[in-house]
């Protein structure tokens, strides 16, 4: 067989479950691909021996006929997950050389149901940050180039830039990510892959490093809407360990990739047309809308009045959960530790050098929207501004549309060191169209929509309702059959 | 709202972040400009609107009040910087 890199996930699983390839040889060609592929940063810890081990199993489960619904397929894992016995890292040095005793549920459902798993992703350093340039282990670079400018290295979007990257890279068939504001989405946008940020509940945060624990969501990066299926069916369910998990059937959402969108209603929000947003996102967002008419659906404009509000909301909820998740790097029980006359100098020197500067940053903020005399004026007013931009996507739905089409994000990925060196706040706009979906708890989308003019993808996004992720492989499926084949990059990257 | 130098230094100490001298100006420039950004919020009309607290609608799910989980003290402790027996060592904290 030729390079069974490029098999997407669903591909492989056929080629293995036929004999026409072994785990083995599956597993060998992703290891050899990363070993050649260091220049890209998008691995943390590789962990071949293990995915070998994995491989091994697989094969002799087939054999004996006795495959799981992912057996044999190798995957990465965001170093959000907590690995049993692999140094997890979260991005941050802070936690040193932390080496879980315990595995996430979300990969332990991965590992159940068979799949290999080569290692864990770079990251934004705990998963804060729109480009993985905030990661302690240096930025992930992306495979995309642009045409214009190759030497330029283009960011794979962020937290989940390792993710995003490796999938694009063709260093696994499919990764996990995470996603608080739009860290799968945007990293998937940026890097003509499929991303899926189910709703909030769908999968276990158990194990997962937490950042701001009312908006974080697990969710797969991978190279098309179906394979994006596939791994959600096995990452999604009930957990007894995280009592926000709910307990509800999990769909064979394979089966809804490739059902029919006639009729759907699909709502385009005139909200997200925002001031200064370019020609080529405006054409990409019309073309998106015109692929789901000739589909079957119908277009209708709908009004999402508190959209402008969400990012400012996110802002201050966000760091608000982070500053109190993150009073757990003390230096005492995991991680680094820099000595102190006291205790109280110990805990401030480690999480100065434990903590990079967004960290910091967030943290700052966190601690001070939420201290005494600003909690009403900025915490609970945010809360309450959440309420109403939960209560405009209520509506929308109620007054009859099944899902709500956007632009992923307002530009094409941009390169190393342009954006949010002299203004944080630069940086954070790259979540303007994916912070609403978190905000609402809502699952949402990232799917590509063909390469914008500087030769870089673009993606568009869909919204659904709470547990309808079904209707959004529906339509994402749509939309993945009429755009324009994206050509994944040549790997120029490689070495040896 | 916008925040001063000593405020600044406030903070990072509610934080337990240490500073250098050096970085309370740009701290504070950082701080503000989030500060400006998120400050467009004073202008919604939130009256007689509940705080969101929970993304969806769910009941607190409860459980027996029985143990499930323990006796795995090593475990626990595997990852400590400094630790002694089944203590985790910290600098004194009692003059």
């Amino acid at each position: 067989m030729s390079d069974p890199t490029h098999l997407s996930l669903a591909e492989a699983r056929d080629a293995l479950k036929s004999k026409q390839l072994s785990a083995v040889e599956l597993a060998q060609a992703h290891i050899d691909a990363i070993s050649k592929s260091r220049a890209l940063n998008c691995f943390i810890t590789e962990t071949p021996e293990f995915a070998l081990a994995q491989a091994q199993e697989s094969d002799a489960r087939i054999a004996r006929g006795d495959a799981r619904p992912l057996e044999g397929l190798p995957l990465g894992i965001k170093d959000l997950y907590c690995s049993k016995g692999v140094r997890t890292t979260a991005g941050s040095r802070i936690l040193d050389d932390f080496t879980p005793t315990y595995e996430s549920t979300v990969s332990a459902n991965l590992l159940r149901d068979g799949a290999a798993t080569l290692g864990k992703l770079n990251l934004d350093e705990f998963a804060m940050g729109s480009s993985n340039e905030t990661s302690a282990f240096g930025p992930v670079v992306s495979p995309w180039r642009r045409a214009a400018d190759p030497d330029a290295k283009i960011v794979p979007g962020g937290s989940s830039g390792g993710s995003s990257s490796a999938v694009a890279a063709r260093l696994c068939l499919g990764a996990t990510a995470t996603d608080t504001g739009g860290s799968i989405r945007q990293p998937a946008a940026f890097t003509g892959t499929v991303g899926i940020k189910p709703t909030y509940g769908r999968c276990s945060r158990w194990g997962i490093v937490a950042f701001a624990s009312s908006l974080d969501q697990a969710g797969p990066i991978t190279r098309t809407v179906r394979d994006a299926a596939i791994m959600l069916r096995s990452m999604a369910g009930h957990d007894p360990k995280d009592t926000t998990s709910v307990d509800a059937p999990v769909p064979d959402y394979e089966a809804a990739v490739g059902a029919s969108v006639k009729g759907r209603r699909i709502g385009v929000p005139k909200e997200y047309r925002i001031d200064g947003m370019s020609a080529e996102i405006a054409a990409l967002w019309d073309r998106g809308a015109a692929w789901l008419k000739d589909a079957g659906a119908e277009i209708v404009e709908i009004s999402l009045p508190h959209t402008r509000y969400a990012l400012p909301t996110y802002y201050i909820i966000a760091p608000a959960e982070a500053s109190s998740n993150l009073a757990r790097y003390d230096g005492v029980r995991y991680g680094c530790r820099e000595q102190g006359r006291d205790v109280s100098e110990m805990y401030e020197k480690t999480r100065a050098a434990g903590f990079g500067p967004e960290v910091r940053r967030r943290i700052m903020i966190g601690t001070y929207v939420l201290s005494a005399g600003y909690y009403d004026a900025y915490y609970v007013r945010a809360q309450k501004v959440r309420s109403l931009i939960k209560r405009d996507f209520d509506e929308a739905f109620a007054s009859g549309v099944d899902a709500v089409l956007t632009p992923a994000t307002p530009s094409t990925a941009f390169a190393q060191g342009e954006k949010g060196s002299a203004d944080p706040v630069e940086m954070y706009l790259n979540d303007v169209f994916t912070v609403t979906v978190n905000m609402a708890g809502l699952p949402g989308v990232a799917v590509p929509g063909g390469l914008a003019a500087n030769g870089l993808p673009l993606g568009l996004q869909l919204i659904g309702k709470a547990f309808d992720e079904e209707t959004l492989f529906s339509l994402a499926a749509a939309i993945e059959r009429a755009a324009p084949k994206i050509e994944l990059p040549q790997p120029w990257w490689r070495e040896g | 709202m916008s925040v001063d130098s000593a405020t600044v230094r406030r903070i990072a100490h509610l934080s337990r972040i240490a500073i250098e001298d050096s970085e309370v100006e740009r701290l504070r420039g950082e701080l503000n400009a989030i500060l400006a950004f998120v400050e467009t919020l004073s202008e919604v009309d939130v009256d007689g609107v509940e705080p969101l607290t929970s993304a969806l609608p769910m009941q607190m799910k409860k459980r027996a009040d029985v143990v499930t989980d323990g006796g795995i003290a090593d475990e626990i402790l595997a990852n400590a910087p400094l630790r002694e027996d089944h203590y985790f060592v910290v600098p004194k904290v009692i003059e």
